[in-house]
């Protein structure tokens, strides 16, 4: 590094320690030169508040002179797309049970689970010099200077294949009026029984139009170079980066949790952790299926019919088609009743459901429960 | 002044619009005079007067095909996935339109230009084609920024106002639904500060602009003016913090630190849906049960020496101990004597059956309303593990993941409304139980000891509600009795602990 350079690293390194937000402006408004690029670590592994640090720098930071690369991981997570399906593509119920959060980003793309062992990449770029496959070509390089041996090459979809079968990166993106973002995953060392756990679905019988998620067989680079540390890849990735974009070298470490830094970011964390984003931003979608009833104490069986409309994450109409003799009519279009108008959720559902019960008593009490329990395992 | 024949009309009207059109500023508002097309020409004319002369006769501006711009990367199709605008909406530039993927892609679609969306040539989900129209937009007449003349201010040129938002050729942005709420609340988008990207402003700004003014805003009709006068009744929270009013500073007690809902104007129905709509039919069946209700008051003093004795052994076990625990304990222990209070009865009152468990049901403040979870078969626990379960069902509940298995099967309740406020209460029974209590906050307040003096009491109200068909007062009283004194003698408690 020459002399200017470390001058320009410790200036920016001492000015981190006073005022956050003059901090902030000198790193993204020094134009040493035209061609200076930033490389930026996330110290946090909170997948919401690095969600909202995308956005923070997507909104706020000039993209048309200078490009920024964030390197960042969570701890478990699953995360969809922003038009995905939540019920469709993750056990919510598992996820419930391992205590792993669920987030939707603003890009498109599939579902992908994040943990410490998964780097992500953003790529932010003016909207002019949005090119995924020169991206993809910083970590195949990358990875190809690190370890010669593994076939690693991109796809024409914009995954990274090892061996041309196993996926270790998926790609998904975001355009802006003037600047984009480019995000991408790479599996260093996840933890794959997790992975298949959560990435199955919640609900059968679900009928939508969001994007669905591809399912691809995916590996860990470890399994393959066990001897690739990951502080070695985050190295060589920043490399690789200034070399293809002929930049000058300035990493620096962010919190997205600093408010002074990065204001608003927090109530940008927020806005990505409310249900209305999460699950109320989901397509409108339907559901369509068979329930099994049974009543132990008469040792008699029944099949029903679940109809239900679902429109940003909250029921908007139900149709339950219970045989009479089963259950009054009058209490299976009261149950539907209660079910329209919450939230496509099964403890929104259970709140309402167990309220209807406490209005019945003997067999058909035995029977509405068993009904609402039935309902209940379909929303999941 | 003009004397003309109807026939005429036609052609008069013609040569009327092109002047306005040249004289008009900018309207955004279509107002079509139907008055032209009858006698009473002058006289509309002429009491239209400044106001026409601004906005009226917004003759439609070019209508123009915004086509989907280039993506990149060569894609020539994307798939639409939300709007964010319908036809008839106003929009002004960069606002955004709507959301459309392509490829991974995520990309929003932002307006080029102000006006009204007309049309829209794609449903949800389906294909729109790069270079294709994708939404038609009524620009306004003409496109250079005009000056705004400087106008009287009345509540009808204040409407005006809001259309044009353009101030001495400063544009103030806002979306559509920014701008109605400021046009609801006649307020000048020109008066607020934006706090948004470039200066925009965004419905917060509206918010806290309507919370330093709540007086200010509504508009200056007669009947307003009087609540403005400082009366002898006490004024409503709204008006006696408006900067106008002149009464006594200690007149009125400053309302409570409450969320103040913000008043927009206007009566909002909507149908009760979903867990409500399931409470109404539950509390319409409580009210059939006759009730009656028995209070008394009980002296924690030694139970509260107790929990602050081993408050610190429990929390050494990872659990928070309230008195919960307690009160949830005696009143199984009571119930043991009582189990006619531990019943239920059906719909036509005809059976009643003893429950064996005793399922305490604790009603539980959550974001979705009154839930009402249980702890099950507490005559089997001690109090240390209902302590337990009770910080379980209240993290549940915090976190809204109650189930079905917490919810259903109470078969007593207790109601804590005292950690929240209030002594007494008359607490509702929720069927199919027979017996309801609501314990109030516990105060310090003077009572005399055995020896005649005034000592310091920890004293907690407690409100029973039973079923009159089946419980009298004197079963509910020997049990409140019970009750009591294992609460106020917490060492009779550990004679009788099963």
């Amino acid at each position: 590094m020459t002399s200017s350079q470390l001058r320009r690293t410790f200036s920016l390194l001492r000015a981190r320690t006073g005022n956050g937000q003059t901090w902030t402006r000198s790193l993204f408004m020094d134009s040493g030169s035209s061609s200076s690029g930033l490389v930026l670590q996330s110290q946090s592994t909170d997948v919401y508040q690095n969600l909202a640090l995308e956005d923070w720098i997507d909104a706020h930071v000039d993209l048309q002179q200078r490009s920024i690369l964030l390197l960042w991981r969570n701890g478990p997570a699953v995360v969809i797309g922003r038009h995905q399906n939540p019920w469709t593509e993750c056990s919510l119920s598992a996820m419930r049970r391992l205590g792993i959060p669920l987030a939707r980003r603003r890009s498109g793309g599939g579902t992908v689970y994040h943990d410490l062992g998964n780097l992500n990449m953003t790529f932010f770029a003016s909207r002019k010099a949005y090119d995924r496959q020169r991206n993809l070509k910083v970590v195949t390089e990358a990875l190809r200077r690190l370890r010669p041996e593994l076939d690693v090459r991109a796809t024409d979809r914009f995954d990274i294949l090892l061996n041309g079968r196993y996926k270790i990166s998926g790609t998904a993106s975001r355009l802006s009026r003037r600047s984009s973002y480019h995000h991408c995953t790479l599996l260093h060392s996840a933890d794959r029984s997790a992975l298949s756990a959560v990435l199955r679905h919640s609900c059968p019988g679900i009928q939508s139009n969001a994007t669905p998620s591809i399912p691809s067989p995916v590996t860990n680079l470890v399994d393959h170079a066990p001897s690739l540390e990951w502080e070695e890849l985050l190295g060589a990735l920043v490399q690789q980066y200034t070399r293809e974009f002929d930049l000058r070298p300035a990493s620096t470490a962010v919190d997205p949790s600093n408010e002074s830094s990065f204001p608003g970011v927090g109530s940008l964390a927020a806005e990505l952790r409310s249900w209305e984003w999460t699950f109320g931003k989901t397509p409108k979608f339907s559901i369509k299926t068979e329930l099994e009833l049974m009543d132990e104490q008469l040792d008699a069986h029944c099949s029903a019919h679940l109809h239900m409309e679902v429109k940003n994450g909250q029921v908007g109409s139900c149709r339950l088609d219970v045989p009479a003799d089963w259950l009054p009519l009058q209490l299976s279009s009261q149950l539907s009743d209660v079910l329209v108008g919450e939230r496509f959720c099964p403890h929104r559902a259970a709140a309402a459901v167990t309220e209807l019960l406490r209005s019945e008593s003997g067999q058909p009490h035995t029977r509405l429960h068993n009904l609402c329990e039935a309902v209940l395992a379909v929303i999941g | 002044m003009l004397a003309v024949t109807r026939g005429s009309f036609r052609v008069f009207r013609l040569l009327l619009s092109q002047q306005y059109r040249r004289r008009c500023l900018r309207p955004q508002s279509v107002r079509p005079i139907r008055t032209l097309q009858n006698f009473k020409w002058d006289r509309s004319l002429q009491t239209f007067s400044s106001r026409t002369l601004h906005t009226a006769v917004a003759w439609r501006g070019p209508i123009v095909q915004f086509k989907l711009s280039d993506i990149g990367e060569g894609i020539m199709e994307v798939t639409v996935k939300e709007w964010y605008v319908k036809e008839g909406d106003k929009v002004s530039q960069f606002d955004s339109i709507c959301e459309v993927q392509s490829d991974k892609a995520s990309v929003t679609i932002t307006s080029r230009y102000d006006g009204v969306i007309k049309k829209l040539y794609y449903d949800v989900d389906a294909i729109a084609f790069v270079g294709k129209p994708l939404v038609d937009i009524e620009t306004e007449s003409s496109s250079e920024l005009i000056q705004e003349e400087d106008v009287v201010e009345t509540p009808a040129m204040a409407r005006e106002e809001h259309t044009h938002q353009e101030i001495k050729g400063h544009k103030t942005q806002a979306t559509p639904a920014v701008r109605r709420l400021a046009m609801e609340n006649n307020i000048k988008l020109s008066e607020v500060v934006g706090t948004g990207k470039d200066g925009r402003i965004l419905k917060e700004d509206i918010l806290n602009f309507l919370a330093k003014q709540t007086g200010a805003i509504l508009p200056p009709t007669p009947p307003f003016q009087e609540i403005q006068t400082p009366g002898p009744a006490p004024t409503p929270a709204t008006t006696a913090s408006a900067a106008m009013s002149t009464s006594t500073p200690g007149a009125v007690r400053p309302p409570p630190k409450t969320p103040r809902p913000v008043f927009t104007g206007k009566d909002i129905t909507e149908p009760i849906k979903g867990f409500h709509k399931a409470m109404v039919k539950t509390m319409s069946a409580a009210l059939k049960i006759p009730h009656f209700g028995y209070c008394d008051e009980v002296d924690l003093s030694r139970l509260v020496v107790l929990r602050s004795e081993i408050r610190s052994v429990t929390e050494a076990r990872g659990v928070k101990l309230s008195y919960m625990p307690f009160f949830i304990k005696a009143a199984s222990l009571s119930l043991l004597h009582f189990p006619i209070l531990n019943a239920a009865v059906d719909e036509g009152c005809q059976n009643i059956t003893y429950k064996a468990s005793h399922n305490i049901g604790l009603a539980m403040d959550t974001s979705q309303g009154l839930l009402v979870p249980n702890v099950k078969n507490v005559q089997l626990l001690s109090v240390f593990e209902i302590a337990q379960e009770l910080n379980r069902l209240q993290a549940l509940g915090a976190a809204g993941q109650l189930g079905t298995a917490e919810l259903s099967g109470g078969t007593f309740t207790l109601s804590n409304i005292g950690s929240i406020g209030g002594t007494y209460a008359k607490p509702v029974i929720l069927p199919p139980e027979v017996a309801i209590g609501a314990l109030g906050k516990i105060q310090v307040l003077p009572r005399f000891g055995a020896d005649g003096q005034v000592v310091r009491a920890h004293i907690m109200k407690v409100s029973w509600s039973a079923d009159h068909r089946i419980i009298d007062g004197a079963t509910m009283c020997r049990f409140s009795n019970l009750w009591r004194e294992y609460l106020e003698n917490p060492a009779c408690m550990v004679l009788d602990l099963k």
